[in-house]
């Protein structure tokens, strides 16, 4: 077993709580980089939220960006440097609520970048407010009585959506609790990152990531909850893979 | 070679001429000239051009083509650089040059789509949210409009920071003889093509670079902050003006852009009716030409400040005067261009009063 850390994410300590899915997606993505050897030409979009300091961990060229406009950054750098593998890396509050204009135009008009979506439900860093992704019932500090569809609407289905337009290659859902799907999702990091090079398009991993912290349960209760109530609501896979299609 | 061309026209083509890589942008009148314009002349010089989604989306493009070192441009008209200010004061936060252009219409809200100069404070103070100050450049013709855009990039790019091109409705739509040329200033263009180890190029042969403005240890951030004001105050070294028959006035108009134009004229109607008016238009509203004014504001009788607004440049005329001559304020607003006549009127009521 081969436990090396990727030479792509620097040896330091993370902030993350304990039981938190950054740091498992962080690896995932410095392991694709130093595997197709793309370090050089990497340019990255940090998000607002929990991973604003993704760059801090990051050993590739990295810019901040306004909550929710990573997708937009990501198509100025990409447009301007065709030769670099650019890709963001956002949370629910992010992509879905402040951002979804941003990542629906991306993808509409098939930018060559791959967008990594974490997903946890939830917004951590401001302190557990209802994202647009929150299931239906679930207390947070915005909705303190249960999300109800009356008043807060449906839990919102991401890459469901965005597999809808054609300006998306590829589109997957996978999950970060359990070693079989953190495997399928850093297989589907890498061929976001080959669907990229290969100058076919958009595409979209939205990745299930787990929040004790503002769930209210232990790291180990909250793989249980991801693969309960989470993967309930979000069902994992493939749900557009252009190359399938052909 | 002379062509007739509006000035959203000429903003374009001393844009491109000066080298911009890049132009994201969004549909609005008075501007919707430029995104058409740059969408077909930009793959023609093998840049880039995008229509965005949205102001608010053009200028995190704006903002990631910067960040790689690219000389980029985006353009829009007063409601869609509101959008812009979260993106520009960013943009000054990270310390990454582009050039924005303002065509100002009439406002608040949606407003009109005639000629205004209401956005003066929008664009000297801030506008976006933090301690930060830009380059404000005003042109009042089609061919400073061209001129001007080298000078926004230069600087921008001098100052690792962005650089407003405030115009309006009326320029953007005129037209004028435009030549095409390279003013005679050096621009950063002529430099070698080093935008230096700021720049995000891939981490090719060394470590990760990262542009951020967040700095949440709050003594970090305040000595960026002291670090970003030095540079601010040797921005000041930037300030340009024009006088015309300043030297012997007794009365001054205090005028910019399409404003300056019929200033510019009264001065000659007053004085051929034996009253000795000058003007002095500030070229950069930022830097404010503060200085001139505090030196010789004492020896005018009456200064007359005139703006499409309800008076937004004359705060900063009374600031610089320090109360040493009188300063009166005519201004139209709406979308509505003032008249040479109504302004004689007005300016002689004002200055023999």
């Amino acid at each position: 077993m081969d436990y090396t850390p990727p030479q792509s994410l620097k040896d330091v300590s993370t902030h993350y709580c304990p039981g938190c899915g950054h740091g498992i997606a962080h690896r995932l993505v410095c392991e694709i980089i130093d595997e197709l050897g793309i370090r050089d030409r990497c340019l990255a979009v940090a998000p607002v939220g929990c991973a604003v300091l993704a760059y801090n961990y990051w050993d590739i060229d990295v810019t901040e960006a306004a909550h929710g406009r990573a997708p937009a950054v990501a198509t100025g750098m990409r447009r301007c440097n065709p030769d670099a593998v650019v890709f963001t890396y956002q949370g629910d509050g992010d992509l879905a609520a402040i951002g979804a204009g941003e990542v629906v135009n991306a993808a509409n008009r098939g930018e060559l970048i791959s967008i990594f979506f974490i997903n946890n439900a939830v917004y951590g860093m401001t302190g557990g407010q209802m994202a647009p992704t929150t299931t239906i019932g679930r207390k947070t500090t915005t909705s303190p009585r249960g999300r109800s569809t009356k008043n807060e609407g449906w839990p919102m289905k991401v890459v469901e959506m965005l597999s809808q337009l054609d300006g998306t290659v590829y589109a997957e859902r996978c999950a970060l609790n359990t070693p079989k799907h953190v495997r399928a999702a850093k297989e589907a990091i890498k061929k976001s990152f080959l669907m990229q090079m290969a100058g076919k398009g958009f595409s979209i991993v939205e990745l299930l990531s787990m929040c004790p912290i503002q769930w209210g349960v232990s790291p180990v209760e909250a793989i249980e909850v991801l693969e309960t109530e989470m993967i309930g609501q979000y069902p994992l896979g493939v749900y557009k893979d252009c190359e399938l299609s052909q | 070679m002379k062509l007739l061309y509006s000035g959203n026209w000429a903003l374009c083509e001393g844009a491109i001429h000066a080298g911009c890589d890049a132009y994201f942008g969004y549909p609005i009148t008075p501007q919707n000239e430029v995104p058409q314009y740059m969408s077909a002349r930009m793959p023609e010089e093998g840049r880039v051009f995008v229509q965005s989604e949205s102001e608010l989306a053009a200028i995190s493009m704006v903002m990631g083509a910067a960040a790689t070192g690219k000389r980029v441009m985006t353009s829009s008209s007063s409601p869609g650089i509101s959008l812009m200010q979260e993106g520009i004061s960013y943009m000054c936060g990270c310390e990454l040059p582009a050039v924005i252009v303002n065509v100002v219409r009439g406002g608040p809200g949606l407003g009109s789509i005639g000629p205004a100069q209401s956005d003066y404070f929008q664009a000297v103070r801030g506008g976006g949210h933090g301690d930060y100050n830009m380059c404000v450049l005003a042109p009042t013709s089609v061919q400073e409009t061209f001129d001007l855009a080298f000078m926004a990039f230069d600087l921008a790019f001098k100052y690792r920071n962005p650089v407003m091109i405030l115009t309006d409705g009326l320029l953007g739509q005129m037209m004028e003889p435009l030549e095409i040329r390279k003013p005679d200033y050096v621009t950063v263009r002529d430099m070698p093509d080093d935008v230096g180890d700021w720049a995000l190029t891939g981490a090719a042969g060394r470590s990760g670079r990262h542009h951020k403005s967040l700095l949440i240890d709050v003594d970090q951030l305040e000595r960026h902050n002291r670090r970003l004001q030095e540079k601010f105050q040797r921005m000041q070294a930037e300030c340009r003006f024009e006088t015309i028959l300043t030297e012997d006035a007794e009365f001054l108009f205090v005028a910019y852009g399409i404003s300056m134009r019929a200033c510019r004229e009264a001065v000659k109607r007053l004085r051929e009716k034996g009253i000795k008016a000058g003007l002095l238009r500030p070229i950069t509203l930022w830097p404010f030409p503060e200085q001139w004014l505090r030196e010789h504001a004492a020896r005018f009788t009456k200064i007359l400040c005139v703006e499409l607004s309800c008076g937004q440049m004359v705060m900063d005329v009374r600031l610089a005067v320090e109360g040493r001559c009188p300063v009166s304020f005519y201004g139209r607003s709406g979308g509505v261009a003032m008249t040479v006549d109504e302004l004689v009127a007005a300016a002689e009521k004002e200055f023999t009063r």
